[in-house]
């Protein structure tokens, strides 16, 4: 089993006419996601990816067009910055269920607009500013490198993109494969946190353990543990990067960053150890405390 | 993005925010007019730098009269003015704003920040004005009154009249209250600031309301559309190499440690700063350079690293993915080769063709030493910093 993305996925992506809109679809494509539709407004009736019904994906103006003719159940968006808001909540008002946007660099204002667009509706968003979803040897929405991936049993959730990376590579050289690898985002305002993608795992009978890979700022993690503490049985391992972060510095990712004293990675850290995660001290540890964990729950990876 | 005080008075009086009369200078002997326009009276003198705690570091001074404003702007511009904010070292003082004096009868916080869990913006205020907000909010959290805002509609009336009840004002005074705080929300939504903080607000002598002081970040990802804001982005107040790093759109923050390190993505790029101390190093310094990793992004990471005289070692930590180690070892060699780079570099490389890319380093015939996995890297790379 696996959470949000599997077999039955059918993926509609929001600027596939653009440079990594067109380079990931394809991608995805041959991981055999089966992407379904493009949308860019004013390319309506083209093909991407090829020049026709049979080579190409077919192209709409706008997603409830697409959604009507294709039967799409998911976006992922690939959509400028100064667009990209607007793109979510075309997707939201086309009642799609899932949207992952990948988009970086989407303005703050923007996206407590677009928060409060969805508010009510069905839809989920994962991102901004992130790697996106896979279920691996099954569907793969976003921009994750889908060798490094192997088909099992580990839940991973992060806020960053190629650490998420170094976290898989990790779990696979050992012989461990995961279920699904959400990524977060790494934005201040985000569509779905840790606890949500926690809940979801913890109801997932394919998911048997937990990796959490956090950073500095906002209290996120903190949150993450509070539920962790009350409902999660399953191990979790942690890691939160940023112990080497100076204060008042944005590390990068627009909410990384220790203000005001809050958000540094030993409050998070403690925070974690406190509810029973085993915290990773180093992030080339991540793998073999996941090994560890697993072993001592005497599971099967 | 920050920027100074007298540039954030500017922009919140245009959304009918009263703030004192005053002007910026940066020679001395502009204060005489500038006190004689304010009525020849007691002026305040303040230093115009990006960092808190001015007036302890003596960057805040009353001068009495037009004589006085000039001889005291004249000791504060071009001293280096040292706050808990600037380090030991301080900041050079090129402009002083001149401000009418005032006398407070009262003073207030007031903040305006984005509440990350809660997903909008939200408004705070205390009576305990004056203070660093952070000391109130460990000591006495309960003085701080906060009003969340709907986004859609904006901050309402009926949250401006609390907020100002809960300050302890008069209710004579509501009308401008309502006005100073509305227009400051109008100020933080209409500008995509970060944060807006008026610390200390005052209650004047004589009934006014005014921003004695004003600090105002910005969203970054938001400037795009805010030229005019962009604009006033000051070079002066920022680490030279960081201010290069912007210009080729890099993320590079200079710490104070010696072992350079070039990352691709901002959560490897901090694990990697924390793997570098948990061996036993100090980073010198956090650089993303962004999720790929083409030849030119790795030559302006390298110009940016070495240009940090601490600089002994560099750890060059790619995880490709996607991307194909040999292109991206192509591009280190050509980057080093190309810059003379003399320290020793650690390379640790992953992706598709890890075997390929790690051969064209090692036949390079430069100073690179392969590493596989970060352990192993950040061990070597601490070794080479520490010779």
């Amino acid at each position: 089993m696996s959470i949000l993305v599997d077999e039955n996925t059918r993926l509609l992506v929001q600027g596939i006419t653009g440079r990594e809109g067109g380079f990931h679809a394809r991608q995805a494509i041959e991981y055999g996601t089966r992407v379904v539709a493009g949308v860019t407004p004013g390319k309506g009736g083209e093909f991407a990816l090829g020049s026709n019904a049979g080579d190409g994906v077919p192209v709409f103006n706008t997603v409830e067009e697409a959604v009507a003719a294709t039967g799409a159940n998911a976006s992922v968006i690939f959509v400028p910055a100064p667009f990209a808001a607007d793109a979510i909540m075309e997707a939201a008002d086309a009642g799609l269920p899932l949207v992952v946007a990948i988009t970086e660099g989407i303005p703050t204002f923007d996206m407590i607009r677009v928060k409060r667009f969805l508010a009510g509706q069905k839809t989920r968003l994962i991102g901004p500013n992130c790697p996106g979803v896979i279920s691996p040897g099954k569907c793969k929405v976003g921009i994750m490198p889908a060798h490094i991936h192997k088909p099992g049993y580990v839940g991973v959730i992060s806020r960053s993109g190629t650490l998420t990376y170094e976290a898989v590579g990790q779990l696979t050289a050992l012989g461990i494969g995961q279920s699904t690898c959400v990524g977060i985002g790494g934005d201040p305002i985000i569509g779905t946190s840790f606890v949500d993608v926690l809940a979801l795992m913890n109801a997932d009978p394919g998911t048997q353990a937990i990796v959490l890979i956090g950073e500095i700022g906002g209290s996120a993690e903190e949150e993450a543990a509070a539920y962790i503490r009350e409902h999660v049985r399953k191990p979790v391992v942690g890691f939160i990067a940023g112990r080497a972060a100076p204060a008042g510095r944005r590390m990068g990712h627009a909410g990384a960053i220790i203000s005001g004293g809050r958000g540094t990675a030993a409050d998070k850290i403690a925070a974690l150890e406190a509810a029973g995660v085993m915290v990773a001290q180093s992030p080339a540890l991540i793998g073999e405390v996941v090994a560890k964990a697993l072993a001592a729950r005497g599971a099967a990876v | 993005m920050k920027i100074h005080e007298y540039q954030a008075k500017q922009i919140l009086a245009r959304y009918g925010v009263a703030v004192p009369r005053g002007e910026v200078i940066s020679r001395p002997e502009e204060a005489r007019g500038v006190a004689d326009q304010l009525g020849g009276g007691t002026v305040v003198v303040k230093a115009q730098i990006h960092a808190g705690g001015r007036g302890k570091g003596g960057g805040i001074r009353l001068a009495r009269g037009p004589d006085e404003a000039v001889k005291i702007a004249g000791q504060i511009l071009g001293m280096r003015l040292v706050t808990h904010q600037t380090g030991p070292e301080g900041r050079l003082v090129r402009r002083v704003l001149i401000e009418e004096g005032v006398e407070a009868a009262r003073e207030f916080y007031l903040g305006l920040v984005i509440d990350r869990a809660a997903g909008r913006p939200v408004f705070m205020a205390s009576a305990e004005g004056g203070v660093e907000i952070e000391a109130v909010a460990a000591e006495q959290p309960e003085t701080i009154r906060q009003e969340a805002i709907e986004p859609a509609l904006g901050l309402q009336a009926f949250q401006a009249r609390k907020l100002a009840f809960a300050l302890g004002l008069d209710s004579s005074l509501m009308p401008a209250a309502s006005q100073f705080l509305l227009g400051l929300y109008r100020t933080f939504e209409a500008t995509d600031a970060s944060l807006v903080e008026i610390n200390p607000f005052v209650l004047t002598r004589d009934g006014r309301l005014l921003a004695l002081d004003a600090k105002m970040n910005f969203d970054d990802n938001a400037l795009f559309r805010h030229p005019e804001i962009a604009g006033l982005r000051d070079p002066d107040e920022e680490d030279p190499l960081e201010v290069k790093a912007s210009e080729y759109r890099l993320n590079y923050i200079r710490l104070d440690g010696n072992v350079g390190c070039m990352v691709n993505g901002a959560g490897l790029a901090m694990a990697t700063m924390d793997i570098i101390q948990y061996a036993g190093g100090r980073p010198a310094n956090f650089l993303d350079i962004g999720g790929g990793a083409n030849e030119d992004q790795v030559r302006r990471g390298f110009e940016i690293i070495l240009g940090d005289p601490n600089v002994r070692a560099v750890l060059i930590n790619i995880f490709g993915g996607i991307m194909r180690c040999d292109t991206v070892a192509n591009g280190v060699v050509a980057a080093a080769r190309a810059l003379g780079v003399k320290v020793p570099v650690v390379v640790r490389l992953e992706g598709t063709n890890v075997d390929l890319g790690r051969s064209i380093l090692n036949s390079s015939g430069l100073n690179f030493t392969v590493a596989t996995g970060m352990k192993d890297a950040a061990e070597k790379v601490v070794r080479l910093a520490g010779r």
